[in-house]
């Protein structure tokens, strides 16, 4: 215990060196717990929802042009002997939500079809079964419904926005009798009829919501990726904070064991308190991205129901496993960190002397070979960001531009310190830039920290700022009717078109229908022949004349994602129904839609789809004022709030959701700033401490304390305003990589880059601040500084 | 107690192998009081190292009440430091983050031998009552290495090594240093051998060997 006590004693007797180390750690694993809490949190719905839909639990036979199969299949299969159960999926809208209703049988379906525990809610399982039913939604979800609705039950068993009932109660809501799918029971009786004999049902491996979590996880990578970025960010501080602790208690260390402390039990005893510190810390930090996950979910949830269409609770649950791993990885961390220092103790001689000031200056040829690592890595990115082609690709050249920057940072500003060192003639300026080369190397890591940040920030805004502005004008092409109108019933719909056709100069309605293109969801959508969509429609890839092949029934338009989800290019021919084979005449951009999309003449639609919702119209109101008509519609027809929308409050809308979406990766880049803003803090204070042996001897040659605190807090402003200079190629390098390589990836478009020097100027300002803040409390310390102090250098009692 | 046969310690440089001890004998016994003088760099505080078990020689032999120390394990060599051999340095030494009563009583918790009431009456005698709750930057070098001494000598040392006990201190706050450590290692009943370069601090000692090139003279 006496060697434990003397350890101790140091972190008693250096409160704030604890601090930073504590605070540190727990800021480096509070952001990469909170990112996985988020993301663990996404894949319990996933989850959730891949139960509930029964994938997993077996093959399904599904329609092989995508279409509804009658009831009548499932009998026939069923009389032949094969165990199949129906599945019925269709969309509900219900208290202003859209709702995805499941509907299974639950005498045929398979085992685990219906997620365990959604019974036990209620011991009313007949129910289920009977009039007016029941519906189990996910708790804190349960939407107010009409007098006539089923009964509905809350299940922790149950996705976010889905609806699971009896298919009889789903055929009533949806108002349909046709199947989606049917599920094949994974043990069927011997001696059946080859399925090819019986029905042209195609078997299908589960896939569904396991699609959706493919697309998902790349998202998820990103989340991962920042969580890591500002761990590693946080590991410089503690790497500084243990590195420093080690060498100042190097005396001590010499001092136990010239006292007859074996040299087992110190390394035991340092590993002990390193361990101690890193769960103190790491449990500070788990608490703290609890919070910030708790913070945090409700914008992801709604990033990726915006990007993929996921339904995420908002609502975080707490996990012991994932406190246990957050600790876990806080140790390891730690581990990590140390393991210099634990080297360095193991291999110098017992009685070297201790050197806190050579630990924290390395030599020059460190520096370039440091350097010459960080340059080999930069042609390694640039070479893989050459080759592209998969996000894995992507994250490897994202990963060895960020590390190769960070390891060449210190080289540059070494030689941009010498190209400064030429044109000066004071004697001052001489001693400040030599001595800022000395200081260089107790700085670097927390530099290498601010690139990263910085660079991080750079990057990232440029790819976000860049899908705003692309986003943005998509928007200004897809929304350019100035108004939008929802009926309640078709009825009014026509009603409005005839009362509004002879005020306006378009009158272009919107029909749909909801169909199954390649098995997955997708949505058609019927238009007239109008110069809007000729002059505005934004189209990525056409033949020549697209919208004469659309209105004469000979071409179709598909959206990007339904393109690259589906491998399609022009011409290829799409099947939308049984009866419906069209060529691809043009690809249009879609941004934000997570389905497939595609367009035909609506004279075709209501052909091939009679029951085509026909509800929605848009209107080119040419020279007449917007809101008069808006007034004059309102006072007619008995329309509810939000079913008339101008063109402005709908691109508002739009931009909100796109905001929102993008909310998570700002709060992520904040706080990585705000670490890195902390590590130039600490490694400030700590430097402060040690370099009064360079301060003393030139405020006794006539400086004042003033001018050198001066000098201090704009030295470090300089050597920050570099590092900003250098992030920015390897920030605007990484906004390239996420938008021409990781993007297309991961959400299947390809993004124009856009600059954005405003962004990074105030960016260059949050640094000067954050910086301006961090080098203030040692300057002011300088100033502060009794003479004493400044006298004790020259004298033996240091 | 202590005997010392052809030892032999070169330190390896840029330029080859740099003989510092070059078959050095010496026996110590029993309450005896040795000064080992020499220049800078002769070699006396590592023959010191070496003698405590800090450091490995290339050759010779080190035996201490019985016990080949340059045979023993590394744990072994630190039981021997704990319990029976104690060190004064130049440079004090002390913990810097324990206060003085911590630093007095940390060797003898170490060698499970802490007794409060001895610590105390040391306390007295080396004039540090009172300073007790300070830390060692509120001390005086003398006072620095009065807790030093006291440190080493509280857990019961059989033999005491100090390497320039008071090469930090001024002339007199050293000969008082040197007085007080007399004084105790000889009412321990424990032997005393210090390095020094003064010839003035050597003359109190009952013997002096003269270290030149790596090469012991006797005096």
């Amino acid at each position: 215990m006496p060697v434990l006590e003397t350890l101790f004693s140091h972190w008693r007797r250096h409160p704030g060196q604890l601090a930073t180390l504590v605070l540190g750690l727990a800021l480096a694993t509070a952001l990469w717990s909170g990112v996985q809490a988020i993301n663990e949190e996404a894949r319990q719905s996933y989850a959730r929802a891949a139960s509930t839909l029964g994938a997993g639990q077996g093959e399904r036979l599904i329609s092989p042009d995508g279409a509804e199969i009658p009831v009548a299949d499932y009998v026939s299969l069923r009389r032949a002997g094969w165990l199949v159960s129906p599945v019925m999926e269709g969309e509900l809208a219900l208290s202003g939500t859209t709702w995805r209703v499941i509907g299974v049988d639950p005498l045929t379906a398979p085992t685990g079809a219906i997620p365990q525990g959604a019974f036990e809610t209620t011991a009313d399982a007949p129910a289920f079964l009977g009039r007016p039913g029941l519906v189990f939604v996910a708790p804190d979800s349960a939407p107010a419904a009409p007098p006539d609705f089923p009964a509905i039950i809350t299940s922790d068993a149950i996705a976010p926005g889905l609806m699971l009932t009896d298919i009889g109660t789903a055929a009533r809501l949806l108002e349909r009798n046709t199947l989606s799918f049917l599920t094949l029971v994974p043990t069927q009786p011997d001696g059946l009829p080859p399925l090819s004999t019986l029905t042209d049902l195609r078997r299908e491996a589960p896939a569904g919501e396991q699609d959706l979590s493919r697309l998902t996880d790349s998202f998820h990578l990103n989340l991962t990726a920042f969580g890591f970025l500002s761990f590693a960010v946080g590991l410089f501080i503690v790497h500084a904070s243990i590195g420093l602790a080690f060498e100042q208690r190097r005396p001590v260390f010499r001092t136990l064991r010239a006292i007859g402390v074996p040299f087992s039990r110190l390394i035991t005893a340092l590993a002990f308190e390193v361990t101690l510190i890193a769960l103190v810390a790491g449990s500070a930090g788990v608490i703290l991205g609890y919070v910030i996950a708790a913070a945090l979910l409700p914008d992801v949830a709604g990033t990726l129901h915006n990007l993929y269409g996921a339904q995420i609770s908002g609502t975080l649950a707490f996990r012991p496993v994932w406190a246990l791993l957050g600790l876990a990885i806080a140790v390891l961390g730690t581990w990590v960190s140390s393991a210099q220092s634990f080297w360095h103790l193991i291999t110098m001689p017992l009685l070297a002397p201790a050197q806190p000031r050579a630990w924290s200056m390395r030599s020059a040829r460190a520096t370039r070979r440091q350097a010459g690592v960080g340059a080999v890595l930069l042609v390694i990115s640039a070479a893989l960001a050459g080759i592209g082609g998969s996000l894995a690709i992507g994250f490897l050249s994202l990963g060895a531009l960020l590390i190769g920057a960070a390891l060449l940072l210190p080289g540059v500003v070494v030689v941009v310190l010498r190209i400064a060192e030429r044109p000066i003639r004071s004697a001052y300026g001489e001693w400040v830039l030599a001595d800022t080369r000395q200081l260089l190397p107790g700085l670097s890591l927390a530099l290498m920290a601010l690139l990263l940040a910085l660079a991080a920030n750079i990057g990232v805004s440029t790819m976000v700022g860049s899908f705003r502005l692309t986003f943005a004008g998509w928007l200004d092409q897809r929304l350019v009717s100035e108004l939008y109108i929802t009926a309640q019933d078709e009825y009014q719909a026509d009603a409005i078109r005839d009362f509004l056709a002879p005020q306006v100069a378009s009158v272009l309605p919107i029909a749909m229908a909801e169909t199954r293109i390649d098995g997955l969801p997708a949505t058609v959508f019927g238009i007239v022949d109008d110069d809007t969509y000729r002059e505005y429609w934004p189209l990525l890839e056409t033949v020549t004349d697209p919208w004469d092949r659309l209105a004469d029934d000979t071409g179709l338009l598909i959206n990007e994602q339904l393109a690259r989800r589906s491998g399609l290019d022009l011409g290829d021919r799409v099947t939308l129904h049984p009866d419906l084979t069209l060529p691809v005449a043009a690809i249009y951009s879609d941004y934000g839609n997570p389905n497939g999309q595609a367009m035909i003449s609506l004279d075709l639609l209501e052909q091939t789809f009679p029951d085509t919702d026909q509800t929605r119209s848009a209107f080119r109101t040419g020279d007449a004022d917007v809101e008069a008509l808006r007034q004059s519609v309102l006072a007619r027809f008995d329309l509810p709030q939000g079913h008339i929308r101008d063109q402005a409050s709908q691109k508002a809308v739009a931009l909100r959701v796109f905001d929102q979406t993008f909310r998570v990766t700002g709060a992520l880049n904040v706080l990585t700033l705000a670490v890195a803003g902390f590590a130039l803090l600490a490694s400030l204070l700590t430097l402060a401490n040690m370099r009064l042996p360079q301060v003393a001897p030139i405020w006794a040659l006539g400086q004042t304390r003033a001018r050198l605190a001066r000098t201090e807090l704009i030295r470090t402003l300089g050597i920050v305003a570099v590092t900003w200079v250098i992030a920015l190629p390897v920030g605007l390098a990484l906004a390239w990589v996420l938008l021409a390589i990781v993007n297309v990836e991961a959400f299947g478009w390809r993004l124009p880059m856009t600059l954005f020097p405003a962004d990074y100027a105030r960016l260059l300002g949050y640094a000067m601040l954050s910086s301006t803040i961090a080098a203030a409390l040692p300057a002011l310390r300088l100033l502060r500084l009794p003479p004493a102090q400044l006298l004790k250098v020259f004298s033996n009692e240091r | 107690m202590l005997d010392i046969t052809s030892l032999e310690k070169c330190f390896d440089t840029a330029d080859g192998p740099v003989p510092v001890l070059r078959g050095v004998s010496l026996s110590v016994k029993e309450g005896d009081t040795l000064a080992l003088t020499g220049e800078s760099g002769s070699g006396k505080s590592t023959l010191l190292h070496l003698m405590a078990g800090l450091d490995d020689a290339q050759g010779g032999k080190i035996t201490f009440e019985g016990q080949d120390l340059l045979s023993l394990s590394d744990a072994d060599r630190a039981k021997v430091r704990r319990s029976r051999i104690g060190l004064v340095f130049q440079q004090f030494n002390l913990v810097p983050s324990l206060t003085v009563a911590q630093n007095l009583a940390l060797q003898a918790r170490l060698a499970g031998r802490h007794d409060p009431e001895r610590v105390a009456r040391l306390t007295d005698r080396l004039g540090l009552a009172g300073l007790e709750h300070r830390y060692p930057e509120q001390l005086s070098g003398g006072q620095q290495q009065r807790v030093a001494i006291g440190r080493t000598l509280v857990a019961g040392p059989r033999l005491v090594l100090a390497d320039e006990p008071t090469g930090n201190l001024d002339e007199a706050t050293g000969d008082a240093v040197m007085a007080l450590m007399h004084e105790l290692v000889t009412e321990t009943g424990a032997a005393l051998v210090m390095a020094t370069h003064s010839r003035r601090l050597a003359e109190g000692f009952a013997r002096r060997v003269h270290l030149r090139h790596g090469l012991l003279e006797t005096r």
